[in-house]
């Protein structure tokens, strides 16, 4: 029994912490294969998460709380689509400032919400989960939203290669003026595929504070909504690849938790750096073949598209 | 005309604020009075404002300088705290001699690390082609943890009852003040220096000609053989060396030791107020002391109205969207008949 | 028994549509009977385009009718024009490089069938028309003539009665233009009618029955190509008398500026072309022409010759002598290389700078830099002589790049590069898509340079062009070059054969030369 506990209990810890980085992930990845560059996933993530936690506490209700949590990422994510799709104002310095407003924001609206107690997902659907044995215990720990995400890279995969929709998505992010031109709505398209990327960022980062931690604390987000923008460019746009990412990043986030654990004596600092060095690594080996990540990735992306008639 | 879409951005950052105070349930006249009037109505204030600008435009100069060659230096703040970091180093070995090159060897050694801490992204985007939005970012926040390791390990002062911050910095490592009585030091100066520095760097030498042409055009850049990554460094490493310095006379100009958190955000301000300040040195000098405003008011609003530090954050980032669609509402009207024109020109 | 006339299938009257100060349309009207080839004629910036793209739904008129098969109607967009029946080929392909044939063909028709059963219907219309296309392969293996058939094939699945050709030749080599008029007349022969924009004078009068002449927006003539001169149709189209480019001094043998010895290149990008054996001379005072259909090597070629890639190894690119093919552009110029390059706004000149600036951007080594300070005054003085040596139509030094009109820029850009008195020059398609008066001035540039002793190596896909300036032509074609050939020694049929990929084996260079010497 002991001997399959760890590696189970690895394996759940794993999934945990990727679900958050595989639902940013493919939100930015179905943002992005529609030309679009959104650098503000981490401010949608933190405003996710502090809205999620705000509207839980104050329902009672976590399924409003993710709710909650999508609507103002979404509601983020549109901030940005009227300023660089109908504005067509600079999408990297937009997404910067989404991201620099997010922070800013979910720390002030969240504030009186710091250190409140949560009992979290997974507390909520299994009351008796403490008292469970701790093998059924990992599996309760599973909940909902890991399964969701667990599903999301089929669903992503279907979407954007197999069906009608999904293939006038990749036309709209390969050129938009050729889309335009055979009488495509690219700014509708691209809309939609934004709104997509603030919902799951929104949802991300209630995962966090509603059943990752769970709890909501200023800046509690810490780059995974950075790292979830590098996983991208590491599949190289493809779903695949995106859930692998994630996997392994959810193993590289755990790492500092076991070493504790097995009480190996890294300071801890020197373990949190982990992730962070981790993602310029992986830039760093996908991004050497220039031409591969020039043929994968949507050739319109972070270009303003403006209907010359 | 290049200025009304800041000034519009700061007066509808003013309508946000007062709507946001009201939203809260606080009196948003008061909370107006403290944010924007009361640090400016005392010499102390007013200092004190020069002293936050400090490192917000040295920061942002740099900034600046790299986003018109379309290289983005987002992870200022990084560098900011590895020159902290080295600056101290040398401040704390070599300092306490009352020798008069220890301040000098401790600000080189700030530009240094700075320098050294954006050399990482450079090679990595040169050499690898890896984006340094995303590295510099990342560095960023390796640099804080790396900074949380020293103060809280082997840089930890044994005297300190075990807080985590260094030793203190001898005097002879520590920066002069301006204004005797108050916290001004020197480092304002170069901050200042480094405005007509950067202005003439951009239009008026071949350098600066070469870093705008990456910039706005890379295949006219390419064409008069200007190299990319030749620009890339010396944008980085600018901008490094500047953060560095920041971060060091931050250091060496104030507390006089490390903590676990030495800067409230200055690096990614500076993004902000860098283009607040139409990524033009000039403007960048009167944007970072609207910025630096905005962090004494917010300091004020946490006093006397216990508002969280918050409120800061969220009004620069309201700032920045205010700008850019400032920005494009006054320039599409600018713009929109040229536009037309060239298209019916290359018309068949 | 007689059935009244049928009405036009397709009939404007009165279109007007105006761009702010410009007007791209005034008064436009005519009509296209079933099954009629018509053809629409004008020069760069005649409003050929606009009208097309009013026709096509991609532009509303301002004022005007539109009616189809005499019924009144007003095309809402592209979808619209497609339910009615018109289909667009367009000049510069809608097509998606990295989906295949097929996605790319569902995408245009809006249908709701499979990949698979679109498969079949794709190739039953590729058969019968004699098109050949393969559905699963991706756009960007295709080559251009490829691309233009998947076009017609997206067009004809929706069985059109009006199909719209904007130039479709001017991506085509000769031999696969008349393969293409092939299909047109046996699509008009079938009731569909043919729009066909051109400023070819030869092919409309070969191809099509009627023609209208459109001018500075209006319509200034109609005539049956048939019959009337290729004279009488430029004239009308131009407006007077063909103007003519002469040259200025006869040849002389000058001494070699340019070697290219056996230069084999990859291609650095994903859709790119290889350069495999490239060998050529080029002699002081002279100007040779480099013919072919864009896409076969032309970008990559002038990329490694102007240093904006680099070659594999020194010596196979050597300017006055001086091994050149790892020295950057910065380098190569101060060897007496200069270019002028395709595109014009963002790579020949920076649209947000003002002209005193864009004339720096490749003359800093002419003395207007100095201990690495700009000498403003020097620049300003640099960029006013070329406005005024070329008679740049500009608001002065400060106006900006992007304020200019394409013909205005490009001849900012000539006056740059040759201001700088190189020894060779590089042109690529130097007078593409500028008006007759810049383009007759360009040329002019080109020939006064070759005769003041300069070699100029001028790529082009104008035919004519090279025909009339050059002293060699060779061919590009799937990044080969053909040995070149005395331009009076060779034809239009032989250099399209070349255009084609009828290729010669490559020629050392030694043995090259011999060849020149003796033609």
């Amino acid at each position: 029994m002991a001997d399959v506990q760890l590696p189970v209990a690895i394996v759940v810890a794993t999934l945990r912490a990727a679900t958050p980085l595989t639902l940013a992930g493919f939100g930015e990845l179905v943002t992005e294969r529609a030309g679009v560059l959104n650098l503000g996933v981490e401010g949608m993530m933190l405003v996710g998460a502090a809205f999620g936690f705000m509207a839980t506490v104050a329902s009672g209700s976590l399924l409003i709380g993710f709710l909650a949590a999508m609507i103002a990422g979404a509601a983020l994510a549109l901030v940005f689509g009227v300023l660089t799709l109908s504005l067509m104002a600079n999408q990297v310095a937009t997404g910067l400032a989404l991201t620099i407003f997010g922070i800013g924001f979910s720390a002030l609206v969240g504030v009186k919400f710091v250190g409140m107690p949560l009992g979290g997902l997974a507390t909520a659907l299994w009351p008796h989960l403490a008292a469970a044995p701790p093998l059924l215990q990992q599996f309760m720990l599973l909940d909902p939203v890991v399964w969701l995400a667990l599903l999301l890279p089929f669903a992503v995969h279907r979407f954007i290669y197999r069906t009608r929709a999904g293939l006038v998505l990749r036309a709209v992010g390969e050129s938009h003026d050729v889309a335009h031109a055979l009488g495509y709505s690219v700014l509708r398209i691209r809309y939609l595929a934004v709104l997509f990327g603030g919902a799951m960022s929104g949802l991300a980062g209630a995962y966090l504070s509603l059943a990752y931690t769970p709890m909501w604390t200023e800046n509690m987000v810490a780059g995974r909504g950075w790292i979830a923008l590098a996983l991208v460019v590491f599949s190289t746009w493809k779903p695949a690849w995106l859930a692998l990412g994630a996997l392994l990043f959810g193993l590289v986030t755990i790492a500092q938790f076991q070493a504790e654990a097995l009480g190996v004596a890294i300071p801890p600092n020197l373990l949190a750096m982990l992730p962070y060095l981790a993602t310029v690594g992986v830039l760093v080996l996908i991004s050497r073949d220039a031409t591969r990540l020039k043929l994968n990735a949507p050739a319109a992306l972070g270009r303003p598209f403006h209907a010359t008639a | 005309m290049v200025w009304l879409s800041p000034v519009l951005a700061a007066l509808l950052s003013v309508i946000g604020v007062t709507l946001l105070f009201a939203a809260l349930g606080r009196d948003p006249v008061e909370a107006l009075a403290t944010l924007f009037v009361t640090p400016l109505a005392s010499i102390d204030g007013l200092t004190e404002l020069g002293l936050k600008a400090t490192p917000l435009l040295l920061c942002a100069i740099g900034i600046a300088i790299g986003v018109r060659a379309d290289v983005w230096n987002i992870g200022a703040e990084g560098q900011f705290t590895l020159g902290a970091i080295v600056g101290s180093a040398v401040a704390l070995g070599w300092g306490g001699g009352g020798h008069w090159w220890v301040i000098l060897a401790t600000l080189f050694a700030g530009i240094a690390g700075g320098m050294a801490w954006a050399a990482v992204p450079a090679l990595l985007r040169t050499r690898f082609n890896a984006h340094e939005i995303l590295t510099t970012l990342m560095l960023s926040y390796v640099a804080i943890q790396l900074l949380g390791y020293l103060v809280h390990g082997p840089w930890k002062d044994p005297e300190g009852y075990s807080f985590p911050q260094t030793r203190q910095f001898a005097p002879d490592a520590m920066l002069p003040l301006l204004l005797e009585g108050t916290r001004l030091h020197i480092g304002a100066l170069f901050a200042l220096a480094a405005v007509p520095l950067g202005s003439v760097l951009l239009g008026r030498t071949l350098v600066g000609f070469r870093i705008r042409t990456v910039g706005a055009a890379p295949a006219a850049a390419r064409y008069a053989g200007f190299s990319r990554n030749a620009t890339v460094w010396v944008c980085l490493l600018l901008s490094g060396g500047l953060a560095g310095l920041a971060g060091i006379c931050e250091i060496a100009g104030g507390n006089g030791q490390l903590t676990p958190l030495i800067s409230p955000g200055y690096g990614f301000a500076a993004i902000i107020v860098a283009f607040l300040g139409r990524l033009n040195p000039v403007g960048i000098l009167f944007a970072s002391l609207l910025m630096a405003l905005l962090y004494l008011g917010g300091e004020g609003l946490q006093v006397s109205m216990q508002m969280p530090i918050a409120v800061t954050g969220t009004v620069q980032g309201m700032l920045l969207f205010f700008l850019l669609a400032a920005d494009v509402l006054i320039n599409y009207r600018v713009r929109l008949l040229p536009a037309r024109r060239a298209g019916v020109v290359t018309d068949g | 028994m007689d059935a009244p006339a049928p009405p036009p299938r397709l009939a404007l009257a009165g279109i007007t549509k105006s761009y702010a100060a410009v007007v791209a349309n005034r008064d436009v009207s005519l009509a296209i009977g079933p099954g009629e080839i018509h053809a629409l004629l004008g020069e760069n910036g005649a409003g050929k385009s606009t009208l097309v793209k009013i026709i096509y739904g991609v532009v509303q008129p301002d004022t005007g009718a539109i009616a189809w098969e005499g019924k009144s109607v007003a095309i809402s967009g592209p979808n619209a024009a497609r339910a009615l029946g018109i289909g667009m080929v367009f000049q510069h392909f809608s097509l998606f490089e990295s989906l295949t044939v097929a996605e790319n063909i569902a995408l245009g028709l809006g249908a709701r069938e499979s990949i698979g059963e679109l498969t079949a219907r794709i190739e039953e219309v590729a058969r019968r028309y004699g098109l050949a296309v393969t559905p699963s392969r991706h756009v960007h293996h295709l080559s251009v003539g490829e691309r233009q058939r998947v076009e017609i094939v997206r067009c004809l699945l929706q069985s059109p009665r009006l199909l719209i050709m904007d130039e479709p030749t001017s991506v085509l080599t000769p031999q696969e233009a008349a393969g293409l008029f092939d299909v047109l007349r046996k699509l008009a022969r079938e009731g569909c009618s043919i729009l066909y924009i051109s400023h070819k004078l030869e092919e409309i009068r070969a191809l099509c029955e009627r023609a209208t002449v459109l001018r500075g927006g209006r319509v200034v003539g109609e005539c049956d190509p048939r019959r009337a001169s290729e004279q009488e149709m430029a004239e009308m189209m131009i407006g007077g008398a063909l103007p003519v480019a002469h040259r200025p001094a006869p040849l002389h043998e000058g001494r070699i500026c340019l070697i290219v010895d056996r230069l084999s290149l990859p291609a650095d990008e994903p859709f790119g072309t290889s350069l495999a054996e490239i060998s050529l001379t080029l002699r002081d005072g002279e100007i040779l022409g480099i013919a072919g259909v864009a896409g076969n090597g032309q970008k990559e070629l002038l990329a490694v010759l102007a240093g904006e890639r680099l070659a594999p190894d020194a010596a196979s690119v050597r300017v006055a002598d001086v091994p050149a093919g790892r020295l950057g552009p910065a380098a190569r110029r101060r060897l007496g290389l200069a270019f002028i390059p395709e595109e014009r706004l963002g790579r020949g000149a920076v649209a947000e700078f003002p002209l005193s600036e864009n004339a720096l951007l490749t003359a800093y080594q002419h003395g207007l830099v100095r201990a690495g300070m700009i000498r403003f005054a020097a620049v300003e003085a640099y960029a006013r002589d070329i406005i005024a040596r070329f008679r740049v139509v500009a608001a002065g030094t400060g106006a900006s790049g992007s304020s200019l009109s394409g013909g205005n820029m490009q001849k900012f850009i000539v006056g740059r590069e040759v201001g700088t008195k190189p020894r060779v020059l590089l042109a690529a398609h130097p007078t593409w898509g500028v008006d007759i008066g810049a383009a007759l001035a360009i040329r002019q540039a080109l020939m006064d340079l070759a005769a003041s002793g300069s070699g100029v190596l001028l790529v082009s896909e104008d035919l004519a062009e090279i025909f009339e300036i050059a002293d060699y032509i060779a061919v590009l074609s799937g990044g080969r070059l053909s040995p070149p050939r005395r331009t009076g020694e060779t034809t239009v049929e032989e250099v399209g054969l070349l255009m084609g990929g009828r290729m010669a084996p490559a020629v050392p260079v030694a043995a090259l030369h011999g060849a020149v010497d003796a033609a």
